[in-house]
Parts: structure tokens; sequence; C-alpha cells
């Protein structure tokens, strides 16, 4: 009888795992990088490493379904003449039409309007669906200028200057050829059929001098009547929210990188810019430097997902949030309804993010007439305005047992972290120490 | 009407309403122009002392005419929609900045993006524009009597740039459908961008915008025409090099 050496187990490599392999395979085949949607998928130190503490003994909690605990904000008091009122600190961020299919903002907008907050237009100009279906609108002003004009300037209700998104800083739009319908080609002045490149900065101005100079152009043509937003991606929160403020923003929004994308590279979105937790303080930071924090509104977004992240969001500093992925999924986006059709385009319900080849089962990312009939925008809709509501009650039943009667309120006191990491980011102790790292020379 | 046939007859008539900077504010002056009901008969006005003010008289979006004496700052007849605007003087950026409709005209000189993401309208500058002129253009015509700078029409969409003078490096980068003609000499050509033929519907187009630009002299015949390849409208790996 020969003797065997007991087998070692099959090992496959931490860094070249199944993932990393099947990209490898798929760049060697192809000749072109992974271009794909849906934000940063690697794990990140998010919301959920932090945690509230609630009341003890030498803090008294509100009682729930009685007394009460204020939702709303104002954005754009700065320098507007008719800033932004809002019922919920929970807005709809920006997403093209183009991106998305006419429905699909009709629904936003619908969504939005039920719970008292705002939608936002991308990079594709203002559609009648959105407009009409949205009380409260704000009008992205982008580097490509798609569709963009005086009249729809005047009939936003805010006017948001992007200058980057959390997915991609320092990157521009992608539109592919199979979405460039002909009222899409229109709305952009673009042939009809080709990829749509757009561009990564704004043709006119380059640098915070002439940002300030453009958004008192941007004043003058409407008057002074409407807030101005500057949105960065979260690539120096610090630096671009200060240089936001002296520019002369009513309200700066910073863009984490879990914030989803309609298309870019796979590469850029999963290792440029900073997670969202890393953006939040040295943004409040920056405004309290200058003596402006809540004179100037912060709206942080990129993976807010439930009245949690809004309450951690609102504790560390922010005035309102703003979702993206979340929005569609409440629509319908990756519904497992739709498996079958998922799995035909290689991909499965929850992680189909391909959105930028305009074949979404679920009808959102879409130009096509067929698939974009399976969004009922009213019924969509009610989706969404049930899905802010259930957000809303959820940050409102932390922050009573933190004893506030107002979501801002919340401050960084009321909260722990459950990582080092985390810690240092948010700049509150880890949990069961009184250590903030970077705090304090420690 | 060329536009500053009117303004010039109107101002000698006395009917122009004179609007002066040094003694009210750029403010004041925009929301009296926002101001103009359609058909109101304030069809020609006169802003005095802009000493380079940053957006002088823009969101404008009545057929009147007006008449700046003196150089202006950024974004001056920014968004312009239907008024014929004049400038005796020079212009610093983005003059004319997503002009829909209209004419604006630059005595002197431009600084960079004149004209940029125009949609509609003719500008005009009798002097030299910087560089990036015409800029992610949308259907704007641009007329150019001198010389036009660097990076010029890049990702030019739709619309006409035409130049009596000389272009500088990387012309049309990236460009889209718009028509450029140059009658000088070109520094380079950018990405995807190619010289083709001028056809006679061409030397009309070019004669025409001559003519409403006001420019004697000079013949149609004599420009060439930059426009896209088209290679890069698709994208194709083996095409990487050119971006």
């Amino acid at each position: 009888m020969t003797y065997r050496n007991p087998p070692t187990t099959p090992r496959k490599s931490a860094t070249f795992d199944d993932y990393t392999l099947s990209e490898i395979r798929r760049a060697a085949a192809t000749g072109i990088y992974d271009i794909r949607g849906a934000g940063a998928k690697r794990k990140l130190p998010h919301f959920d490493d932090l945690l509230f503490l609630g009341a003890s003994i030498s803090r008294y909690p509100l009682e729930g379904y009685r007394e009460r605990c204020d939702t709303s904000v104002v954005l754009g008091s700065r320098h507007a003449r008719k800033p932004i009122e809002l019922k919920i600190p929970i807005t709809i961020a920006g997403m093209s039409f183009g991106s998305l299919s006419g429905p699909a903002k009709e629904a936003l907008g619908r969504g939005a309007t039920l719970s008292g907050t705002s939608t936002t237009t991308g990079d594709g100009g203002m559609t009648e669906e959105e407009r009409g279906h949205s009380k409260q609108l704000v009008y992205q002003y982008l580097p490509s200028r798609y569709g963009m004009n005086p009249r729809d300037l005047r009939r936003a209700d805010a006017i948001e200057v992007v200058v980057g998104q959390g997915a991609k800083p320092g990157g521009g739009g992608m539109l592919l050829g199979q979405k460039i319908s002909d009222r899409v080609a229109e709305m952009r002045t673009l042939p009809k059929g080709i990829d749509q490149r757009s561009a990564s900065r704004h043709p006119d101005w380059t640098g915070p001098d002439d940002l300030e100079i453009k958004i008192l152009e941007l004043r003058e043509i409407t008057d002074w009547e409407k807030p101005i937003y500057v949105k960065v991606g979260g690539a120096r929160p610090y630096y671009d929210t200060a240089l936001a403020v002296k520019a002369g923003a009513d309200v700066v929004v910073v863009d984490g990188m879990q914030g989803g994308t309609a298309a870019t590279q796979e590469v850029f979105i999963e290792n440029v810019g900073q997670p969202t937790l890393a953006c939040i303080r040295p943004a409040v930071q920056a405004l309290q430097d200058l003596g402006m924090h809540r004179k100037v509104q912060l709206i942080v977004s990129g993976g807010i997902r439930n009245g949690a992240d809004v309450a951690k969001a609102l504790a560390l500093g922010v005035d309102a949030v703003s979702i993206g992925t979340a929005a569609l999924v409440a629509l319908g986006d990756n519904d497992p309804r739709w498996e079958a059709e998922y799995n035909a385009l290689g991909s499965t319900a929850g992680a189909y993010d391909d959105w930028h080849e305009g074949r979404d089962p679920a009808g959102i990312t879409t130009q096509d007439p067929e698939l974009m009939k399976r969004v009922d925008p009213i019924a969509a809709g009610r989706r969404l305005a049930n899905y802010l509501k259930v957000m809303t009650l959820e940050a409102q039943t932390i922050a009573r047992a933190c004893g506030k009667n107002s979501l801002h309120n919340l401050e960084p006191e009321d909260l722990v972290a459950l990582s080092i990491e985390a810690a240092a980011m948010a700049g509150v102790p880890l949990a069961g120490t009184n250590w903030i790292p970077g705090r304090n020379g420690f | 009407m060329p536009a500053t046939t009117m303004s010039k007859t109107q101002r000698e008539q006395g009917h122009a309403r004179v609007f002066d900077l040094s003694e009210h504010s750029l403010r004041e002056l925009n929301q009296a122009l926002h101001k103009l009901a359609p058909g109101s008969n304030e069809t020609a006005w006169e802003v005095l002392n802009p000493k380079g003010s940053h957006s002088v008289a823009v969101g404008v979006d009545q057929p009147v005419s007006i008449d700046v004496r003196g150089s202006v700052g950024y974004y001056c007849a920014g968004m312009n929609d239907g008024a014929a605007i004049t400038v005796h003087g020079s212009a610093g950026p983005g003059v004319g900045e997503n002009m829909m409709s209209g004419s604006i005209v630059i005595k002197g000189d431009a600084s960079q993006y004149a004209g940029a993401t125009g949609r509609g309208g003719l500008l005009v500058i009798e002097g030299n524009a910087s560089s990036r002129c015409g800029i992610s253009m949308k259907g704007i015509d641009i007329v150019v009597h001198g010389n036009i700078g660097h990076m010029s029409a890049f990702m030019a969409q739709s619309g006409n740039l035409v130049v009596l003078g000389d272009a500088g490096d990387a012309l049309g980068d990236s460009i889209y459908e718009a028509r450029l003609f140059v009658r000088g000499k070109v520094e380079s050509l950018g990405a995807d961008c190619i010289a083709k033929e001028m056809r006679p519907e061409h030397i009309e187009l070019v004669q025409g915008l001559l003519d409403k630009a006001g420019v004697t002299g000079v013949k149609a015949s004599e420009f060439k025409r930059y426009g896209s390849a088209r290679k890069l409208y698709n994208f194709n790996i083996d095409n990487a090099d050119a971006y």
C-alpha cells in the first residue's frame, strides 16, 4: 500500500479573486474598459459603522407618536429671494432625462411632490414630465449645457452648478448611442445614435474666482430669486466647500463615492473619490470655520438608504441628504420580478448596473418605448413617496429617542463609531471609549 | 434691420434710454431690462461707464437694441434671447455665452470662450477672439474679423464659425456637426477635425454670414471649411490614440 500525502484544499488568491480574474478575461477579450452605473460597490466605511447612543439618565427621550419632531428645512436663505422650503430633509438627486426614461422622471417628480421635497434635472435638460410633476425642481447647470436656456432657468426653483459627482469626480457624462433616441438627440443638439461624451469641465469658467463671476451671472439672469447650489464630488470636501461658499453658493452639495451614476468606467467608480462618511465632517468643518454653518446649507449624498442614514448624516452637521440609487430602487429598479430578464442580460436582480445600455428590464434607465411602459408613473411615484415617508419616520424615531424635537438638533455627541476608521472619519468616539482618532494628538 | 443701424438712428433722435453704471447698479440695469414687456416702446438702450463690469445685459429676452459704451468684463449679453447688443469696446470671457437668438457685436477684441454653448443668433467680433472661441457651440453663428486662439470650437455641436484671420492650435477638437470656415492659416486641427470641400452651398452660407456681419471686400471663396471626420462618434478601441 502506497502512502499519499494529504492534499491541500485548492486556494484562490485574495488579490486575484474571481471578480478580478473575470475582469482580466473580459478586458483581454474586448479591448475596452468596463462601463457601468450604480456607484462604488466595494465595502467602504459607512453610516453602518456609526451608532446612536439614545437616551439615558442624563438625556431624556421624547414620546413617539405624541411629541413633535420637526423635519422641515429651508435651503438657500443666504442670498436667494425665494429659498426652497422642504417638509423633509431628503431630496431627489440629479438624474438626466436620457439616462432615465420620461415616465421614470415623471415618477420621481410625483413622489417628491407628494412628500414635500424637491427633485433635480440632470445632464439632458428639463423635460415637461418633470417640470409639470415637480412642485420644487432643481435645475442642474452642467459642463455640457445640454438643453440649457434662460426660460428653463427662470422656471426652475433652484439652480445647481455641477462641478462634479461622487461616482466620478473629474469625469464627464457618458451616454451610449443606443440611448440617443430622436428626443434625446434633439434636446442635446447631437446626431442620433452617437456615443455622447459630456465634457468634464465647464466651457466658460475654471477655478473658484471664475465660479464666483458665473454665479453672479446666473443670479442676474434670474433676478436673485433662485437658490444657487454648487455640487462637488467627494474629492477635497474641506476646500471645495470653502471655495463654494467663497464663490457665493447658497447651498453646497457634497456627493460621496457611493453615489450612483448613469455610466462611467468601473475603474473610475471604484478608485476615485472619497466615501460619503469621510466627506461630511471636513465639509461641516469648513462651514463652521467660515461662520457659515446653517447659513449656507449642506446637502450630502451617496449611499443614503434609510432613516438611520439620514439621522446620522444630520447628526454630523448636514442640513439635508439626497438620494438617487435608492429612489430608483423604490421606483422598481433591480426588482426580482424581472429576474429572468436580468439573467438573460448576464446579471441578476440586485446586481444589474448596465444602466447605460438602455435595456433595463424595469423600464427606468432606458429610452426603449416598450420597456419604459413598465413604469407606471403614478404607482411608481406613490412607492417613492411611501419610501420617503418611511425614511422620515425612521429618522424621527431615532431623533426622539435621542431627545430631539427636530431632526436638525441631532449632533455628533449622539453618536459613537464601531471602527477606528469610522471614528476618525466622522470625528466621533470609538464605541466604549472617549477616543476620537486624530484629535488631541492621538 | 441690422442692430447697430437701428440703435444709431434712434439714438440720434434722442429716444434711447440711457443707463449710467457709474450712477446705477448692475442689478438695476438687468432688472430694468428683464421688466420690459413684449411690445414695449423702450426699444433702444445705451449703457455708459461699464468699466469692465461683469454680466452686463444678461438674460435679455426682448427685441431691443443695447449699445454699451466701453469695455465689459465676463459674460456680457449672456443667454441673450432676441436683443441686438453692441459693445463699443472689448469684451471679457464668455461674451454671449449660451445666446438663444438676436445679435451681439463686439467692436474691439473678445477674451476666451466667446459664444460658448450658443444656441442661436449671430455673434460678431470685429477684433480678435482669444482661445476657446465657440466652445461647445450648439447652433450659434459666429463671425470673427481677426484671429481666434487655441482650442476654438472644442466639442462644437452645431452652428457656424467664420474666421477672417488665422486660427490657433487644435481647432475643432472633438467636433460634432458644427461648421468652421477659416480664411487664414490654421495652426493645427484637433482630434477628429478635418479640412473639407467648400461646396456651393457653403460659399452661399459664408457669403450670407459675411453680409449679416457687415464684412465687405472679402469673398466667401477665400475660406476653407473644416468639420468632423465623425470617426470618434462611436467608441472604437483602435481609435483610442486619438483621444
